[in-house]
């Protein structure tokens, strides 16, 4: 039977919650179910997941820890600073030092560690001035057999400061020394 | 209140979550280095570019990449008068070892490096499902390689074709922007490896940076600026030709 409008008034709100009990278990599971997916989301989300945005903020610091592998032209210029000297006063002033002898923050950390292996100039400085149409027409460029023969360039040019008149390169110096 | 058995029943597993943020704590931020007064990017002087190919000898070297793929590589472009449109362009290994000798020949020829664009409204990044790739504080779009899950989705994304699945870690890698350097003060190792100052790398949030006096003076362009991805890689003197 539909109870009437006065049937409805007449009950108190905890008597028509009589028989919702049922209601309430089930809410009480949702709320568990709820609690237990926070709490498994705390788990496995990563501790910095969001930190900055939509990912995880620790993943900038481990990036930001890889290992250096070129020094940089300041750390080499803190030891060898001669060469630092003649550079500046030469055509390649702005050639930074690992652009030719290679990545060397290993023996820039310790020296006696590695001895970096002189680069051939044969192979070094073609490399850059071999002529070719499709350089620069104001980057200096030479055919090497026509230019020298197909001997070394330190022959004739020292690497750090390439004018010809500047003379050719002192004897090579030992690895590993000032 | 009285603590009946329902009430514990709902506050362990509450206690239990708020005790994993209390765990959880401040990350050490680096010394030194404060990712919200960068904000980087890179100019590339094509005129400068010999196509030597120290930057991509430099770059494999500094950052471990696997033979036969390219964080950077450098393109060389043979634009002939009678078709501008459609230039002929190589790049043999990346241009690692450099490029054969160009005979004098009709039309031009120059050459374009290429790497991540550190795009700020990034393609790679709106694709990613999981969040591993993201553009950091300071503007680098980088990789969350114990996150990725190597699905590929961002390196179909990228309109540059900047980001490749590593062959053995079988996750998206690409140019971090020497990310490893820049906080440490340092340049990237392309950019300390260039022997004619054709690439820089660029702060732009720091007023100093000589790049605002570079932008103010040149025509520099960006890569594909119909995509609208907000590249920050400039490149000056940038043939029309170059997609």
């Amino acid at each position: 039977m539909i109870p009437t409008g006065e049937a409805v008034r007449r009950r108190s709100p905890m008597s028509s919650l009589k028989d919702a009990g049922h209601l309430f278990r089930f809410a009480g599971l949702f709320v568990v179910a709820f609690l237990v997916f926070l709490l498994i989301r705390g788990y496995v989300v990563p501790k910095t997941f969001g930190q900055y945005g939509h990912y995880r903020g620790a993943a900038i610091g481990e990036i930001a820890a890889r290992q250096v592998k070129f020094a940089g032209h300041e750390t080499c210029e803190g030891c060898h600073s001669d060469i630092a000297d003649t550079k500046t006063k030469g055509k390649h002033a702005h050639v930074n030092c690992e652009a030719c002898h290679g990545a060397l923050a290993m023996h820039a950390a310790d020296p006696t560690s590695m001895t970096p292996v002189k680069p051939d100039t044969a192979v070094l400085c073609a490399r850059c001035h071999t002529a070719s149409a499709a350089k620069p027409k104001a980057f200096p460029q030479v055919d090497p057999p026509d230019h020298s023969g197909g001997a070394p360039c330190q022959t004739c040019h020292n690497p750090h400061n390439p004018a010809f008149d500047a003379g050719p390169a002192a004897a090579p110096a030992a690895g590993g020394t000032k | 209140m009285t603590m009946t058995r329902r009430h514990l029943l709902i506050l362990l597993p509450a206690a239990a979550v708020a005790w994993k943020y209390v765990e959880a704590g401040t990350p050490e931020d680096a010394p030194n280095y404060q990712m919200t007064e960068h904000w980087w990017s890179m100019l590339i002087d094509i005129p400068k570019c010999i196509g030597c190919g120290n930057c991509v000898r430099a770059c494999a070297t500094e950052n471990d990449v696997p033979e036969g793929y390219f964080r950077t590589w450098v393109e060389r472009y043979h634009v002939s008068d009678w078709h501008m449109t459609t230039p002929e362009v190589i790049s043999p290994d990346g241009g690692k070892e450099g490029f054969p000798v160009a005979k004098e020949d009709e039309g031009k020829y120059f050459f374009v490096p290429k790497m991540c664009n550190q795009c700020a409204d990034s393609p790679c990044t709106q694709v990613c499902p999981v969040g591993a790739t993201f553009v950091s504080p300071d503007g680098v779009v980088l990789v969350d390689q114990k996150y990725c899950l190597g699905c590929g989705y961002c390196v179909q994304a990228c309109p540059y074709g900047c980001r490749y699945l590593h062959p053995t870690k079988h996750v998206a890698d690409k140019c971090t922007l020497c990310y490893h350097r820049i906080t440490k003060g340092l340049t990237t190792a392309c950019c300390e490896a260039c022997p004619t100052g054709a690439r820089k790398l660029a702060d732009l949030k720091n007023p100093n940076d000589p790049i605002h006096e570079f932008l103010k003076a040149h025509a520099v362009q960006v890569l594909k600026p119909q995509m609208a991805t907000g590249a920050k890689v400039f490149y000056n003197g940038l043939d029309g030709s170059v997609r």
